[in-house]
């Protein structure tokens, strides 16, 4: 039987380490709801949203108060609007309006976040996909709820540089368009190398063709409990270190599978992964950053920063794994700078940099995320940073994403407040030397030689 | 069986088990365990429960034992048993 240690220590994991259930997310397939007219569509897309998820925000409340666990959010992702979108578009106007319909329906159901206003142009882009790119900065301006993402690259299919020159213009676009709110909208856009179909984290969540007709996705986090039992093996071995996070991971993990197996029964939906993330906010003590400092580095960004993070996201992992039936999604640390007050602290300090944010995302899920640079930033200087950070992805075999923020009349020194759980961030500088000429070339670049495996 | 934990965390008073038990009692919830320590000088109890014959539905249940806290001046937390056997046992 349960002993009270084991109850306090879970509790207090809960009251005193922020751990938590980030989201549960529904995946809904729109795969139903085509139809060549647009106001039809529409209906059809917002009916089977809300008929759906339309017990989400009840279900995520009971199951925090029966086992006592906080589920911070609740979020729905959709089959890629410019799949579903496609028979009933003829103009980027026409998948606002879709956009609209998304956002409506998020509403109508208590769900914080809508993620699948997006596009899968890993090798080349239909017309249809071309539109919905180019809707996206008048789509994320007009809906408060809608979240966007664009995969442009793969393992399997190469990079779509024409797709990575067009968003750096589209980023600029989106932080123009929101410029009189520091160009906030451009967090809810991410764009993906090796973008998985069942990840329930925003902004990236989308219902991958590959899923069924609606399923549950739970991501855990739980920086906090990792940094907190760290703290007790100070000066400890690397065994002793691993063996730790890999016992922790395990625990806060089994919260996840529990809440998923759970909303899965009361809502009648089937179970699909557990998400396997450290995910931070920006409270004191739910910081990643924090964990890599606690490991032995100054800050985050110190030489030893990416050996420190290899581990951990290894460990993570391990310790996972075993405490899910179905591991998915993006499963791993999670290094956002806005959302992690030890990033924070990190670039207010001179510690860490744009390049070695890039290095250490080849260590972990995901990629450069939640990252303000200053708003003169030239378009092709943002499909660079892209075409970098899709490389890192294509070439590793492992997701990778950009998700950056541009913000329109300010610079180096400033800063950005995003509110809530998306924190504030320090502008960021980013290096000053052309790629011009590398992203004005057209086409796209070919798939690497060990992705031919068969 | 439907397992309960329920925890109370405060100041040491005369009479909290008994309080707590008297309501339990009253919604037919069976206490199959009790135990407790002092955790940083604080009274900590913990006490497992079945709640299978109850015919008081669990979110009642929570409001009327944070109720009664409130009133002893102490938390009482009331939660299903699964999080912990999910997060402690293989």
């Amino acid at each position: 039987m349960i002993n009270s240690r084991e109850v306090i220590e879970t509790n207090e994991m809960i009251d005193k380490e922020n751990l938590d259930v980030r989201t549960i997310t529904i995946g809904i397939s729109l795969l139903d709801c085509g139809s060549s007219n647009l106001d039809e569509l529409n209906e059809n897309i917002y009916k089977k949203i809300t008929s759906t998820a339309k017990d989400l925000d009840e279900v995520a409340g009971k199951i925090e108060s029966q086992f006592g666990i906080p589920i911070v959010n609740r979020r729905i992702s959709v089959t890629p609007v410019s799949i579903v979108g496609a028979s009933a578009c003829n103009k980027p106007e026409d998948f606002v309006t879709i956009a609209k319909t998304l956002d409506k329906a998020a509403t109508e159901v208590g769900a914080n976040l809508i993620g699948g206003y997006s596009a899968l142009v890993g090798k080349d882009m239909t017309k249809a996909e071309e539109m919905l790119i180019k809707s996206i900065p008048m789509a994320l301006t007009n809906t408060q709820r809608v979240c966007s993402s664009v995969n442009l690259g793969a393992t399997t299919t190469g990079i779509n540089m024409d797709a990575v020159r067009l968003m750096g213009q589209i980023i600029l676009e989106l932080a123009d368009a929101s410029k009189d709110r520091d160009s906030v909208d451009c967090m809810k856009l991410v764009v993906f190398c090796n973008a998985p179909d069942d990840n329930p984290f925003m902004a990236g969540a989308f219902h991958g063709v590959t899923e069924g007709d609606a399923v549950i996705n739970v991501g855990v986090s739980g920086p906090g409990v990792v940094k907190t039992a760290l703290e007790s093996v100070r000066g400890e071995s690397f065994e002793v270190l691993c063996e730790t996070i890999k016992q922790t991971a395990f625990k806060v993990t089994r919260v996840g599978q529990l809440v998923a197996k759970e909303a899965s029964r009361m809502l009648g939906i089937p179970f699909g992964i557990v998400d396997l993330s450290l995910a931070p906010t920006p409270a004191i003590g739910d910081s990643v950053a924090d964990i890599l400092c606690e490991m032995g580095l100054e800050y985050a960004g110190a030489p030893g920063t990416t050996a420190a993070l290899a581990l951990l996201n290894d460990q993570v992992k391990k310790g996972g794994v075993m405490a899910s039936s179905y591991v998915g999604g993006l499963s791993g640390a999670f290094i956002p700078v806005s959302e992690d007050q030890g990033m924070i602290d990190a670039v207010k300090a001179g510690a860490i940099t744009l390049e070695k944010l890039e290095a250490m995302t080849c260590v972990c899920s995901v990629g450069l995320d939640m990252i303000a640079i200053p708003g003169s930033t030239k378009a092709t200087s943002i499909s660079g940073i892209i075409a970098d950070e899709m490389a890192i992805g294509m070439v590793n075999g492992k997701t990778t994403a950009v998700r950056i923020i541009p913000v329109i009349g300010k610079d180096v020194g400033e800063s950005v407040e995003f509110g809530g759980l998306f924190g504030y961030a320090p502008i960021m500088p980013v290096n000053k030397f052309s790629c011009d000429d590398f992203i004005n070339r057209t086409g796209s670049i070919p798939r690497p030689v060990h992705s031919f495996k068969n | 069986m439907e397992r309960i934990i329920i925890t109370v965390v405060g100041k040491d008073t005369v009479g909290i088990i008994a309080k707590v038990c008297t309501y339990l009692a009253e919604v037919k919830i069976n206490v199959l365990d009790i135990s407790q320590t002092i955790v940083s000088g604080y009274f900590n109890m913990m006490m497992i429960a079945d709640r299978s014959s109850s015919d008081v539905d669990f979110g009642a249940c929570q409001e009327a034992l944070e109720k009664l806290g409130n009133e002893i001046g102490v938390q009482i937390r009331c939660q299903r048993e699964e999080i912990f056997e999910m997060m402690h046992r293989i």
